[in-house]
């Protein structure tokens, strides 16, 4: 063997690895993504769950349940927490290799099921009905009722009795309407507490079109309806309010969200959801609290719900088992016992009274769910919808008209273009 | 040269089958992704299994003229984005070039004692992972933070950084009295290029994006100053002493001697500059996602907005695409501009 061929040979092995190496790890990159296993054919099914976890709380319940059911069953269940949902789900769908269950935010809801992401099984879940209309209405996509939800959260008025007290109120003046709000609001602030925190983007300021009538889309989200008079005089009174300083946005108030300032004692009043209740036991727990159905408008009371469902992949191979699953984590044992570990609400009506009867407190937050108003439920509206919320971020400095007409006009763009 | 010489044909071959791992890889790994990225830009693939399958509908160039011709949000958003961006390059490469000769000629200097103390010192922003600095100044800038701290010590009330989307340039405009910010001039405010207006062109970094700016600053000038150090020792003291001897003072031995000797470096130093801040991604990640009311929002961070949040691939790789085009055509620019000229 002359040098120059043994040269030759062993570049030519090096050429070997090197595009072994390539190819390995292409395949690697993509076995990768949940939802592949190696036992597919033959060997026992292991169901891939991917889950955007509030908290290890969450993650633990949700790991126990998934055990609990796979032990039942005989089929294995694997439970992943997000670090980044949206975009883990959006590679694996990519790829080709979505988990078989995961979370689907109603807010992003109308995206996965446009694209036909989603299994439509709601229908084979044992009464579908029980959910909760609203909740139905929210992973409803063409008329088709998609994915079973997990549970919900509404808005509702959380009000500092200390505050309220300092101010010389009683239960009685707990405002009921947008009038009593502004008056309320108004005694507050002579006793020189500011009244209000609220958030600053649609999924707090929306409450008041709710209440005056309004949203963005119509009901079948088909429509853009945000140029209408009555989300005029929602953003107008906001506007006085915010005008007035009888309500601030967070930033103003040197916190990141409501919750925040309103646990530090900075206002009397808030808007915000059931989950406020975890955050004020984790990082305020002397703050004493009730919380109140919110004020109504001019067409009567409103809120807005938050809902995520269990979302099976259109490409998942054990749908039977995925179903299955499901089932078992939305019966309503399971929700109560979710609801104990960290702290939901039920989507099933069925739960309502049981949930209601041990956690009286929260029956503000639950009686909202036969008012409130879901997510925009429509592809392609989020870039809208954060502009709509850069718009509310200047509220006080544009005019409420100018904001609706733009959201109108890129509303109807995003829905005639899908 | 093929034939010239016996076995040339052979060593040719050897030569190749050297490299073959290197071409492989960078086939692989680079010019096959952007080729496919280029397709998915031509495309209107909504993320759902392969963009090479039939039935992925193809679209032409309307991603990319939907970004630059057509009215809408894609558009008002990506010029945002532009806008955001230029400031910020415009404000971060001279900023963080000047700082880093500075901190090149303080430690070159020989009078200065604990030189490597202060080497070290300099670099360590630059070795330090972005995204835990990042987090760091998430908490430095917090309303309560350090700066604000400092401000108050002085009597002077901070802004709340993060949440603080007023453009720094409408602000001196304010401050001068030149225009009102709160009720700007009709004639900036009617109508613009891009679907911006005038004042909003006009707008400068926002103060949130000043706080990007600041820390960006401060980790990249280590790595520069790096490079200007080594072509600082590179120069010969007897060119200096020279021209000392010919009766030059020390300010003139510097922007006639060493700044013209620095010229190389200086333009890879722009150039890596110019490049990294219009790619800036992690920061805007992890501090600000694009807002306050969009005033971070960066080419690089809504290409992945559009993409992984919106499911539109196809806009997402065309503004990356974009952007790359945006970066090709400046570097070729200050190329020209640094060229080598024969007085």
């Amino acid at each position: 063997m002359n040098p120059n061929t043994r040269r030759t040979s062993r570049a030519v092995t090096s050429i070997a690895c090197a595009s072994m190496l390539v190819t390995t790890a292409c395949g690697s990159g993509f076995d990768d993504a949940p939802g592949q296993s190696a036992q597919q054919s033959g060997g026992p099914v292991t169901l891939q769950i991917l889950i955007g976890s509030s908290g290890d709380a969450e993650t633990n319940a949700v790991k126990q349940a998934a055990q609990t059911w796979a032990a039942a069953s005989g089929t294995g269940a694997t439970v992943t927490p997000a670090q980044d949902l949206t975009q883990q789900l959006g590679q694996a769908f990519a790829g080709d290799s979505p988990p078989d269950v995961f979370y689907v935010d109603a807010i992003r809801f109308a995206d996965y099921a446009s694209v036909g992401a989603l299994e439509p099984y709601a229908g084979k879940i044992s009464s579908p009905d029980d959910f909760y209309p609203t909740l139905r209405t929210a992973f409803t996509y063409n008329g088709t009722f998609y994915c079973a939800p997990k549970d919900f959260s509404t808005l509702a008025l959380i009000v500092n009795q200390d505050l309220w007290a300092k101010a010389g109120l009683g239960d009685s003046d707990v405002p009921t309407t947008w009038e009593q709000l502004t008056s309320v609001s108004e005694k507050i602030k002579a006793a020189g507490i500011t009244p209000l925190a609220l958030g600053d983007t649609r999924d707090r300021v929306g409450a008041f079109m709710v209440q005056a009538g309004g949203w963005i889309t119509s009901p079948d989200g088909k429509q853009a309806t945000a140029d209408s008079p009555q989300n005029l005089a929602a953003l107008d009174y906001v506007r006085t309010l915010l005008a007035g300083k009888l309500a601030q946005y967070p930033s103003q108030l040197d916190a990141g969200w409501s919750g925040e300032a309103f646990g530090a004692g900075k206002v009397a009043m808030t808007i915000e959801g059931n989950w406020i209740k975890g955050a004020l036991k984790a990082d305020y727990p002397d703050v004493k609290y009730a919380a109140y159905e919110l004020p109504a408008g001019p067409k009567g009371k409103g809120s807005l719900s938050f809902t995520t469902c269990w979302g099976i992949a259109a490409k998942s191979r054990h749908k039977e088992q995925a179903i299955s699953f499901v089932e078992a984590m939305t019966k309503a044992d399971q929700q109560m016992a979710f609801a104990r570990a960290f702290g939901v609400m039920p989507s099933r009506q069925s739960a309502r009274s049981t949930y209601t009867g041990e956690f009286p407190a929260d029956v503000p937050f639950v009686n909202a769910v036969d008012y409130a108003q879901g997510p925009v439920n429509a592809p392609k509206m989020d870039s809208v919808l954060d502009d709509f919320d850069t718009g509310l971020q200047k509220l006080t400095s544009t005019a409420p008209k100018t904001l609706l007409e733009r959201v109108q006009k890129n509303t109807q763009a995003a829905l005639g273009t899908s | 040269m093929t034939g010239r010489r016996p076995g040339a044909a052979k060593e040719n071959l050897a030569g190749w089958l050297f490299v073959a791992p290197v071409v492989v890889i960078l086939g692989l790994f680079m010019l096959a992704p952007i080729l496919m990225a280029m397709w998915v830009s031509l495309t209107d693939w909504n993320g759902q299994g392969s963009p090479f399958r039939a039935g992925v509908p193809f679209v032409g160039l309307d991603n990319y003229t939907r970004l630059f011709a057509e009215e809408g949000l894609a558009r008002q958003d990506f010029m945002t984005s532009v806008r955001n961006n230029v400031y910020y390059v415009a404000i971060v490469v001279p900023a963080q070039t000047g700082l880093a000769l500075g901190l090149a000629l303080i430690v070159n200097g020989r009078l200065l004692r604990g030189r490597t103390f202060f080497r070290a010192a300099f670099y360590f922003p630059s070795v330090t992972s972005s995204v835990a600095i990042s987090v760091v100044f998430l908490f430095v800038f917090a309303n309560s933070g350090a700066v604000n701290g400092l401000l108050r010590l002085f009597g002077v009330e901070g802004p709340q950084w993060f949440a603080d989307s007023r453009g720094i340039l409408h602000l001196v405009l304010g401050a001068l009295g030149v225009v009102d910010p709160d009720a700007p001039p009709a004639a900036l405010t009617g109508g613009g290029p891009f679907g911006l207006s005038w004042w909003e062109w006009l707008s400068g970094p926002s103060v949130a994006m000043t706080t990007i700016i600041v820390l960006v600053v401060w980790t990249t000038s280590g790595t520069f100053m790096l490079m200007f150090l080594a072509a600082l020792q590179n120069i010969p003291v007897t060119l200096e002493e020279a021209a000392l001897l010919d009766g030059a003072g020390r300010r003139q031995v510097f922007t006639h001697v060493t700044l013209p000797l620095l010229k190389p470096t200086m333009f890879l130093v722009l150039t890596l500059g110019m490049i990294a801040t219009w790619q800036v991604f992690d920061q805007v990640y992890v501090m600000s996602q694009g807002n306050p009311a969009k005033t971070t929002l960066t080419p690089a961070f809504l290409s992945y907005q559009t993409a992984f949040n919106g499911f539109e691939y196809g806009s997402g790789t065309a503004i990356s695409f974009v952007l790359f085009a945006i970066i090709v055509v400046l570097t070729l620019v200050q190329r020209w501009v640094l060229r080598e000229r024969r007085a």
